[in-house]
């Protein structure tokens, strides 16, 4: 049972993952771009973000960034969500700090079991 | 199409169905359309604004997101070709040309198209493979001569969401190797199978198989295992007669898993498309829970120079619906989507509270003040929240009027193409909100009168020149509230109406006029049936709709229309509205037993009667005598066949002169009651439709009240 930050400025994807993760029993908390998620963290308690790239305001990549100067973000597992699974941007997701990065589309199992993982590590 | 099961929308990975989200996404999908539409016309070729095209790019690759979670395949592919082209514009590789702009607004159209054909579960045949073809071609067209800088500027956005070059970094590009390769996303598994073909029309390329079963994996690629000692960017060269460079992936394959995508050092990749990077710092672990401490969010986030996004949103361009983008992010996180439906039933349900509350009030008049002191206290209250509701809700109803605006730059671009005029809009106060039923039945006369404008008001460039004008003409649409109505105009600067050609049109047409008409009698000429011709009205200005239509159905609103002309200079078409149709002023009057509800905006006066005022006139019809001006009169006694037990002083002793389509009728009836503000119910909703009435309301008092539909009366009046 994980508390998950979904950060996707795309409604239906957020209440596709939202319902997904929910039916496995998690936590799911929507953030609608990286400001929003920023913004989240301040008042709930998360073992993982998953979050889209392509946002308004602040993107995925510029979100991990910001979240990993921060002290207490510095071991949270972060998932990149991409559309290609193209490795410039992999290795930008490297760089930038993510945990790992998570191909769209994907299909509601993938998800819960890329959650599980992640969280038994 | 070749899907695999689980990217079919509705289907499921293991249970789960997607279609509920597909709703959603659809309504998404629309809203990223209409803004994509929107930003390319307001692109200047000249001078492209990167805010712009970023956006642009955006609205695309999140209908590509969508679709591809969802499973729209076909939506997929159009939409990956058109990220690529908008990709090379937004990184200045390619100069944008009036060609892109028309097919990326074309795509749109295509789009839409799919996505309605999704929705509702259509069947017809939609085939877009040629436009795929033509925006390929647009892409890989000459590189802009600015594109030697493409290296050197700062180009803010990441380039790992472009369509990743198809060579990975570090893979030695010639020597007998083995590649694994991944194609796609692809509509359908066959495409990739020419790839096959190719190596066995071509020898000496090498050797290809399947590395998988000839099917789509989960997100729509085929994979094969290469050994060749061709050149990768040989081996692209080639793919591309099939397939687009972009869906193309090479990596060298080592003695790795078949088929498995790996993607360098230090990570751990998954065949089905995810993995973990090494390393310790970054990997999750038990206990890493980030616990909300009201911790300040890190620094200055519009200071990473690396990612556009962050960019605070450029200034909205003139046109309409685009001011709302800026604020898109922090809409979504406080609103809520919800049915229309809901919304009417709470309006309904909040109707019927007025009513009741109504009949309370009335009731509560014959009480006793001092006995009933709690109660007559409790009711006072009552009123007022009544009233606050029924603002709050009808509120709830209203919506800018740039969603009206927004589909008449796209409309003027086509038409004035059409005809070769050259005509720029500008629209003034989209914010200002109206009810949403309003906003239905106000587009197609708005559409029509700004049609109008472009076709009969805008000159052709060479006579705008000739008189002295830019040839550009203008056309401004404004929206505005005004004393409890909404204003409405439409405005030109061409060639305005002639007031001798029109009085000269309305004597061809048997039209009664008169040369001391005042000017606005005789523009209102305009609207009378039959002014317009199959003659005037060309393929473009509509199929013989004409003004008459726009006026009775503006008048049907509870609305009113005027034009007011300069010619040489211009003409304004003026709409007034009411805010909404749910709840109106209006006078009651009394006739025998029944009441009467006349629309307040339609009523001149009311007057009380002295018999000499009315005369007879063939016996029959009956005219009223007001300063000079003579009325037919209407009984509404007669008119209804209202029963009337005996007759008595009051009755037939009360006139109100009311007013439409540019008519005044004088109606006849017992007594004037008083003003109300009331709450309109269908009428033929719940019985059906009455001649001479638009609807009907219940009074304080339990009964019921039809409200008059003056425009019949006058018409009936009149003839």
């Amino acid at each position: 049972m994980a508390a998950i930050l979904a950060v996707d400025d795309s409604a239906s994807i957020r209440q596709m993952v939202s319902f997904t993760l929910r039916s496995a029993g998690h936590e799911v908390i929507e953030a609608v771009d990286g400001e929003d998620a920023v913004e989240k963290l301040r008042d709930h308690a998360v073992d993982v973000v998953l979050t889209d790239q392509n946002m308004p305001r602040m993107d995925g990549l510029t979100l991990v960034r910001t979240l990993r100067a921060r002290e207490d973000c510095r071991h949270l597992p972060i998932l990149i969500l991409t559309t290609e699974s193209s490795d410039a941007m992999k290795e930008m997701g490297r760089e930038a700090g993510a945990t790992g990065w998570l191909v769209k589309p994907f299909d509601p199992e993938r998800l819960i079991n890329v959650i599980d993982t992640v969280m038994s590590r | 199409m070749n899907q695999s099961p689980s990217s079919q929308p509705g289907s499921d990975g293991a249970g789960f169905d997607l279609s509920q989200f597909h709703a959603i996404f659809f309504e998404e999908a629309g809203e990223n359309l209409a803004n994509m539409e929107g930003l390319l016309l307001d692109v200047d070729i000249d001078a492209p604004d990167d805010e712009q095209l970023n956006a642009i790019f955006r609205c695309a690759h999140s209908i590509k997101g969508g679709a591809a979670t969802f499973g729209f395949a076909d939506v997929v592919e159009l939409t990956h070709v058109m990220e690529a082209l908008l990709d090379r514009l937004r990184r200045h590789e390619l100069v944008p040309t009036s060609a892109m702009v028309d097919t990326l607004l074309e795509s749109g159209d295509a789009l839409r198209a799919l996505l309605g054909r999704h929705r509702d579960q259509g069947d017809e045949e939609l085939d877009f493979g040629e436009l795929v073809d033509r925006i390929r071609v647009l892409t890989e067209g000459a590189a802009a001569t600015a594109g030697a800088q493409v290296a050197a500027s700062a180009e803010p956005a990441p380039r790992a969401e472009a369509p990743a070059p198809a060579v990975a970094g570090a893979a030695p590009v010639s020597g007998k190797r083995r590649l694994a390769a991944r194609i796609g996303p692809l509509a359908r598994a066959a495409i990739a199978d020419q790839l096959v073909e190719l190596f066995h029309d071509i020898p000496g390329l090498g050797e290809i198989e399947p590395a998988d079963a000839g099917e789509l994996d989960d997100g729509g690629y085929r994979h094969f295992s290469i050994v060749t000692e061709t050149p990768d960017e040989e081996l692209l060269d080639l793919f591309a007669f099939h397939v687009d460079r972009s869906q193309v992936s090479l990596r060298l394959a080592d003695e790795g898993p078949d088929g498995a995508h790996a993607t360098g050092e230090g990570a751990e990749a998954h065949a089905d498309g995810w993995g973990l990077f090494e390393g310790p710092a970054k990997q999750g672990a038990a206990g890493t829970r980030v616990e909300p401490a009201g911790a300040a969010p890190s620094g200055d986030t519009t200071a990473d120079a690396a990612s556009g996004a962050s960019r605070p949103p450029a200034a909205p361009p003139g046109g309409a619906g685009s001011g709302r983008r800026a604020d898109r992010a922090t809409r979504d996180a406080s609103t809520l989507r919800v049915s229309v439906e809901k919304v009417d039933q709470l309006i309904n349900i909040v109707g019927e509270l007025v009513i009741t509350q109504a009949m309370l009030a009335q009731t509560g008049r014959d009480l006793d003040p001092i006995v009933h002191q709690q109660m007559m206290s409790c009711l006072v209250d009552l009123e007022r929240n009544t009233r606050l509701l029924q603002e709050s809700v009808m509120a709830i109803r209203m919506i800018p009027m740039a969603l009206v605006f927004n589909r008449f730059p796209r409309m003027l671009r086509d038409l004035t193409a059409k005809l070769g005029k050259r005509v720029e809009l500008q629209t003034v106060g989209e914010a200002t909100e109206l009810d949403k039923g309003m906003v239905e039945k106000i587009t197609d006369p708005l559409t029509h009168l700004v049609r109008n404008a472009a076709d009969h008001g805008i000159e052709m460039p060479e006579d705008r020149i000739a008189a002295g004008k830019n040839p550009v003409g203008r056309i401004t649409l404004s929206a505005q509230h005004r004393g409890g109505s909404i204003l409405i105009e439409v405005q030109d600067d061409g060639r305005g109406l002639g007031r001798e050609r029109i009085l000269a049109k309305a004597r061809e047409r048997g039209i009664p006029v008169s040369d001391s008409m005042s000017d606005g009698e005789v523009f209102a000429l305009v609207f009378e049936p039959g002014f317009s011709t199959a003659s005037e009205v060309t393929d473009v200005s509509g199929r013989g709709v004409g003004m008459d239509v726009v006026r009775r159905n503006i008048q049907s609103l509870g609305g009113s229309v005027e034009i007011d002309s300069a010619e040489g200079y211009g003409t304004r078409v003026s709409v007034r509205l009411p805010l909404t149709l749910a709840i109106m002023d209006g006078m009651s009057v009394g006739v025998s037993t029944e009441t009467y509800i006349v629309p307040l905006g339609s009523v001149v006066e009311s007057i009380n009667l002295e018999p000499s005022m009315i005369r007879s006139v063939g016996g029959v019809n009956q005219i009223l005598e007001v300063r000079d001006e003579f009325l037919p009169v209407v009984s509404l006694q007669d008119f209804f066949a209202v029963p009337r037990a005996e007759e008595s002083a009051r009755g037939n002793s009360t006139v109100i002169v009311v007013e439409a389509e540019g008519q005044r009728v004088a109606l006849l009836v017992d007594e004037l009651i008083g003003q109300h503000q009331v709450v309109v119910k269908n009428l033929e909703a719940n019985y059906r439709k009455v001649p001479g009435i638009s609807g009907a309301t219940i009074m304080g008092d339990g009964r019921v009240a039809l409200i008059l539909d003056v425009a019949h009366l006058v018409r009936r009046a009149r003839h």
